[in-house]
């Protein structure tokens, strides 16, 4: 076993490490993202998907167990990477002109990761947790477009579409950065990482936003 | 042209630096960047001062021993050269000039702009050479080597280590540096059969030494001089996953 703990202790294998559980992450997002659709197609059909969800509550708890170990998997190890990279770095230049050499999304990981992370606490504390007392009753679709905590609140509204453009900026440096970590670099494949990564940084980030922007900020489904 | 240079002093490595300003007058847009530090050098050492110390040796871009960082920039603004190949031409009348050490944990500094990069070496002793024996020279093309893999290790084996890539990466990162050394290796009938022990004891040496973890910037890509690409990282990442699971 000495072997896999220096692979995951290494500088590589804890890059590594950051790839697999980000990219598993990412395909959270579409699931996710698929469910926060349905709401346009009206209450109905958004309670019984939801309600769907909950008769299958042993398989959704197990996923949301493996889920939850992704996060804090992937939320630890950026931590522990960007503490030992600022031992790394102790002393600062006078002046740098980092925008030159590269991009900021891939400077500001730490940044956005964090505030990422700040909204997901937010998140569970009120939609998610709410979705958890609800039980039957066909209350979800409320719950979203609420005035407490749904989008009907114009602070979560904006708050919801910040965050969704930050997770964009965070997927448009992290994606096709998890490619180069796994070694797939190559001139036949970046074309086709990069299509890809469209879809998670740009298309996802706005099929999210679609919803506070359709329900909070035009009036939609009232 | 006249110019102001602001310009890290520090004695020994123990002692605190701190940022000195010179101005520079006369100066000729023919000059190199070190000529016009030696300029001032000069006229310092009239003063009874004590001269910048900077390292710098072939002063013809091939060596690797010279590297600042100039306003912002490792080896000054202009991308694909080392410090020695920058000329006062790129420079305006009247314009201040930073110049700072590598800064990196792993590259302490030694003297003025001068830093220890003795991490490099031993990162290279620790898996940079071919152990096996590879007999007498061989006859002209009695190895078939295909022009793809020559080429990619010919590009991978001009890097310098003149240690651009550390300094200019945010997190102190070596990668570039290592992964030139693993890919002129791995690319080659000689050094291929070796492959996987090298990335493993190279990247192990790597952060043993101090160097930060890469998180794919690409910064040393863009500052580097011999401008060797960041696909070898990749190649790096695949050997060393490769070494450790099997």
């Amino acid at each position: 076993m000495s072997w896999f703990l220096n692979f995951m202790n290494s500088s590589i294998g804890k890059k590594m490490q950051m790839a697999i559980t980000g990219i598993l992450l990412c395909l959270f997002l579409i699931v996710h993202v698929i469910g926060n659709l349905v709401l346009f197609a009206g209450p109905n059909a958004f309670n019984t998907y939801v309600e769907a969800l909950s008769s299958v509550k042993p398989l959704v708890r197990s996923l949301e167990v493996v889920l939850a170990l992704m996060f804090i998997w992937h939320i630890f190890n950026g931590v522990r990477l960007t503490i030992e990279n600022r031992k790394a770095t102790p002393e600062k230049y006078l002046m740098n002109k980092a925008a030159e050499n590269s991009k900021l999304t891939s400077r500001t990981m730490g940044l956005t990761g964090s505030l990422i992370f700040i909204f997901l606490v937010t998140h569970l504390g009120t939609i998610w947790r709410l979705f958890q007392l609800e039980h039957g009753g066909g209350k979800f679709y409320d719950i979203v477009i609420s005035g407490r905590f749904g989008f009907n609140n114009i602070y979560y509204t904006l708050i919801y579409i910040f965050a969704m453009a930050l997770l964009g900026l965070h997927l448009r440096h992290g994606f096709q950065s998890a490619f180069q970590t796994f070694g797939w670099n190559h001139s036949k494949y970046k074309p086709l990482i990069s299509g890809v990564a469209v879809f998670f940084w740009l298309i996802i980030p706005l099929a999210f936003m679609s919803i506070p922007i359709y329900f909070g900020l035009l009036g939609g489904g009232n | 042209m006249n110019v102001t240079l602001k310009v890290w002093r520090q004695s020994n490595s123990q002692s605190k630096g701190f940022f000195s300003i010179y101005n520079v007058s006369d100066v000729s847009e023919e000059m190199s960047f070190f000529e016009m530090l030696d300029m001032l050098n000069e006229s310092l050492v009239e003063k009874g001062e004590e001269p910048i110390a900077f390292d710098h040796d072939c002063r013809e871009g091939i060596c690797g021993t010279c590297g600042v960082f100039i306003n912002g920039r490792a080896h000054g603004p202009i991308s694909g050269i080392t410090t020695c190949q920058l000329h006062m031409r790129r420079f305006n009348n009247g314009d201040t000039i930073i110049i700072e050490p590598w800064r990196a944990k792993a590259f302490p500094v030694i003297k003025d702009l001068v830093v220890d990069r003795t991490s490099l070496d031993r990162v290279m002793m620790s898996g940079g050479y071919v152990s096996v024996n590879t007999g007498g020279t061989p006859d002209a093309n009695a190895i078939p080597i295909s022009k793809v893999n020559a080429d990619e290790a010919m590009d991978a084996a001009s890097c310098i280590g003149c240690g651009a890539c550390v300094a200019t990466c945010k997190n102190s990162s070596a990668m570039l540096f290592v992964s030139a050394k693993v890919s002129q290796y791995a690319l080659l009938p000689q050094g291929m059969i070796e492959k996987k022990i090298r990335a493993q004891n190279m990247v192990d040496s790597m952060d043993e030494e101090g160097f930060g973890n890469c998180s794919n910037t690409y910064a040393c890509e863009a500052e580097c001089p011999k401008e060797i690409s960041v696909s070898h990282i990749a190649r790096m990442n695949r050997e060393f996953f490769k070494a450790s699971i099997s």
